[in-house]
């Protein structure tokens, strides 16, 4: 009951925040329109929306490590969270009240960023329900590092880590924008030791139809899914018996 | 009158810095104590420790017969703070705020619905019940938090600085406000406004470098230590080392 009054407030704070909706749909819809626009006036392959709105799709998820990361990151600085540490609330009600609502809010994005794509000429199949429960690991992956990045940072921190740099990385080292092996060598060895290509990568797998060369990507993403929320939970609960919440 | 607080040589070290030194004190079942010091005495380490927020490095206190070093959870079912800074929640509404601190104390949705309502109309906040809190002014702001500390009917009740940087008015109507309360609930308040300490409390604690230097009604602080005013008093006991009444 606590949990969900408090992963309530939470779900209400993301949706009431333009920047959030901005952001977390508009922007991914913005370039996947664009996108296929060049792709209409000049036939780059990568840009075929079958390739290209798996990619938008983790693109759009790593805004969830920003909204996730503000908010935990504002309630600190707020003192929102020490009052709310004076309360029966638990390590556990804090961590699933922050992270619940997330979930959902990133279903949907990468939903909305394929019911886009159908209008560009992606497939209407059930291969995209499947390619949505394949980016499940990807969004708790991307909650995860919000959690663990507004545990430690401030808000403008976060804004700068989660918003920037996160998104970027992201973005450069996931091949959607271009095709990881025409760089190759440690560029895309950095890219594949790293979870991002993987999501791309198991997301267009499931697109395709390729259901064999979704898990062994599936697992590199969940594997970091699984470590980064372990860290997050650790340091979370030991931010909260700290005397430097 | 039966002892609310009972403080046992409560300690708390930072590394080598000693915030709150073996403090002794003892506060009466709906008493109004201020606990009155300079920024840096002491008091919000004071009120952290017996709200539960940090953990003594040595002694305890007892609130309501449970031990803040044993039975935090049991303490926090039994208390409510109102932080220095103004924590609610910024794109959530007054109600929902307050609905909101109700639910995590354990009512369903009418009874937060029906305590919400209770609150709106001890407190003011009718007219502004489904503004943002975010719209609000820093005096609105100030009297929803304490509101929110007291939706849960707390048998103890913590304000931390109610009134810094409110202009005349507001503090007036807070001072109202928590004038209202004495008797039904124990109230421990920090404040470094000496008239605020003398209309409101029943009895002064005056602290500086983390030391409890004096505590008795103001009639008797002026006495024992000669002064004319209550600011002439707290000067000659702050300041002094080792000065203690």
């Amino acid at each position: 009951m606590r949990l969900l009054v408090f992963a309530s407030r939470n779900r209400k704070e993301l949706l009431r925040d333009p920047l959030n909706l901005a952001f977390g749909v508009g922007f991914p819809v913005v370039l996947l329109l664009l996108l296929s626009a060049i792709q209409a006036n000049i036939p780059v392959s990568l840009f075929k929306i079958a390739r290209l709105a798996p990619g938008i799709a983790v693109f759009g998820l790593s805004f969830i490590s920003l909204f996730s990361g503000t908010l935990i990151a504002k309630d600190r600085t707020t003192s929102f969270l020490m009052r709310l540490f004076a309360t029966p609330l638990t390590a556990s009600d804090f961590i699933l009240g922050y992270a619940l609502p997330l979930l959902p809010m990133a279903l949907a994005q990468s939903a909305i960023c394929f019911i886009v794509s159908f209008f560009l000429g992606l497939p209407v199949n059930a291969n995209v329900l499947l390619a949505l429960v394949v980016l499940i690991p990807t969004a708790v992956l991307f909650i995860s590092i919000g959690l663990l990045a507004g545990t430690v940072f401030s808000d403008k921190q976060v804004g700068a880590i989660c918003g920037a740099l996160l998104t970027n990385v992201a973005a450069w080292l996931s091949g959607t924008w271009f095709d990881l092996s025409l760089v190759g060598g440690a560029f895309k060895t950095i890219a594949y030791l790293l979870p991002f290509a993987h999501a791309v990568d198991a997301t267009r797998a499931a697109i395709a139809g390729d259901y064999a060369s979704i898990l062994p990507h599936l697992w590199w993403v969940g594997g970091y899914a699984v470590a980064v929320a372990c860290i997050a939970i650790v340091v979370f609960k030991r931010k909260m018996s700290s005397d430097s919440m | 009158m039966m002892t609310a607080i009972q403080a046992i040589g409560l300690t708390k070290k930072y590394g080598a810095k000693t915030a709150v030194n073996a403090l002794d004190l003892s506060v009466g079942q709906g008493e109004l104590f201020a606990l009155l010091g300079v920024n840096g005495a002491g008091k919000t380490t004071t009120i952290k420790m017996l709200t539960c927020l940090t953990r003594p490095t040595s002694g305890d206190a007892i609130l309501l017969g449970e031990s803040v070093v044993s039975r935090p959870d049991a303490v926090k079912a039994k208390t409510n703070v109102s932080p220095q800074e103004t924590a609610v929640a910024p794109n959530l509404s007054v109600t929902e705020n307050l609905e909101l601190i109700a639910g995590i104390y354990g009512s369903d949705k009418k009874a937060a619905r029906r305590k919400a309502d209770q609150m709106l109309s001890a407190f003011g906040l009718t007219e502004q019940a489904m503004d943002r809190a975010k719209t609000l002014s820093g005096g609105m702001q100030r009297r929803l938090s304490i509101a929110m500390a007291l939706i849960s009917d707390p048998q103890i009740l913590f304000l931390d600085e109610p009134t810094l940087g409110l202009d005349v008015l507001a503090r007036r109507e807070l001072w109202a406000a928590i004038e209202e309360l004495k008797g039904r609930v124990t109230i421990v308040l920090t404040t470094h406004y000496m008239e605020e300490a003398q209309a409101l409390s029943d009895r002064i604690g005056i602290m500086a470098k983390g030391e409890l230097r004096a505590i008795g009604t103001a009639a008797e602080l002026l006495s024992k230590t000669g002064a004319r005013t209550l600011e002439d008093a707290f000067v000659s006991l702050a300041t002094e080392p080792g000065a203690r009444i």
